[in-house]
């Protein structure tokens, strides 16, 4: 047990508390942040297990980096469309078409 | 009532996978391909010593050229979205705080020139540059100093794609001379500095429009 599996299995459970805030929580700016945290937890996931070896591997922690980046711009475009519901019809939640 | 038992179930199957998937990485074996080896033993011809930097810009350059242009896309979708409203003015703030962000700012730019000449060699890099960077600016916004863009002019559009472009223009040129992205090993060096250098420009106005062109007013 190292270091790097308790990186992996706190991701895990992250990703895991992600999913349920996704699935569970209506407000969308919590919902941004469930999704975050979900993809918080897939990056420790990869990181913590590219590092049980003695010598950590490159590889994955490149692709978490990228990862990082991307998450970034996926989270602006998420803000960025929840802002504009707001301003369109006052909600911060998604209507089901069966409430309309 | 039926809302108890959608998160009973939730919860359950979350907790039922966390188990899991943690016995299974307790049980994992070898990893099954092993690119440590490979990694290393070309790390001399990558033209970069620290290895995470060869990996993302010589190795694995075209997961570095879509990332960029997925960065690029994110913002164009944002521009989209908030179409040509005009600015809100900038709030006038603390002078304390003005002064913190007058300090702060030039501090913040050598850290990010550092971050950028260190990647070669040690943690570091284009993306870690460009985020400092993209922070000044919006500290800068915060603090009442920098007001929030509207729509991007000639000038700051072309800063907005110039890495995007630069990174474009060296793979198109080394395709002419083999395969995508394979730098020739001698040059390979001088050439990440280069592109790197143009994706921490882009990068910074890319980060920092982001934030920069939602500070406005939203109307329907």
């Amino acid at each position: 047990m190292t270091t790097g599996f308790v990186f992996a299995l706190a991701g895990a459970a992250l990703f895991a508390l992600g999913v349920a805030g996704v699935v569970l929580i209506g407000h969308l700016l919590r919902r941004i942040l469930a999704f975050n945290l979900m993809g918080s937890g897939a990056c420790l996931v990869l990181v913590g297990l590219a590092q049980r070896h003695d010598v950590a591997d490159p590889v994955p922690q490149a692709m978490v980096l990228t990862g990082i980046v991307v998450a970034v711009a996926a989270t602006a475009l998420a803000l960025a469309l929840v802002r504009k519901l707001h301003a369109l019809t006052g909600q911060l939640e998604l209507l089901d078409d069966a409430d309309k | 009532m039926k809302r108890m038992m959608v998160v009973a179930l939730v919860v359950t199957l979350a907790l039922a996978f966390v188990f899991l998937l943690s016995g299974a990485m307790l049980e994992l074996g070898p990893a099954a391909i092993d690119l440590r080896a490979q990694v290393s033993a070309h790390l001399a011809e990558s033209g970069v010593s620290h290895p995470v930097t060869a990996v993302l810009l010589n190795y694995r350059g075209y997961d570095t050229l879509l990332e960029i242009a997925v960065l690029l896309l994110a913002l164009l979708a944002i521009l989209a979205v908030v179409g040509d409203a005009p600015a809100s003015p900038s709030r006038a703030t603390h002078p304390v705080l003005q002064t913190l962000g007058r300090l702060a700012t030039p501090l913040m730019v050598v850290v990010a020139v550092y971050l950028l000449w260190a990647g070669a060699f040690r943690p570091g890099g284009a993306f870690q540059a460009g985020a400092v960077l993209a922070a000044a600016a919006v500290l800068l916004h915060l603090v009442g100093l920098l007001p929030g863009w509207s729509t991007p002019r000639l000038r700051l559009r072309i800063g907005l794609a110039a890495g995007f472009a630069l990174f474009l223009a060296v793979a198109a040129a080394l395709l002419t001379q083999g395969s995508l992205l394979q730098y020739p090993p001698d040059a390979a060096g001088a050439l990440i500095l280069l592109i790197e250098s143009g994706l921490t420009v882009s990068l910074a106005l890319i980060l920092a429009g982001l934030f920069l062109f939602l500070a406005r007013e939203e109307r329907a």
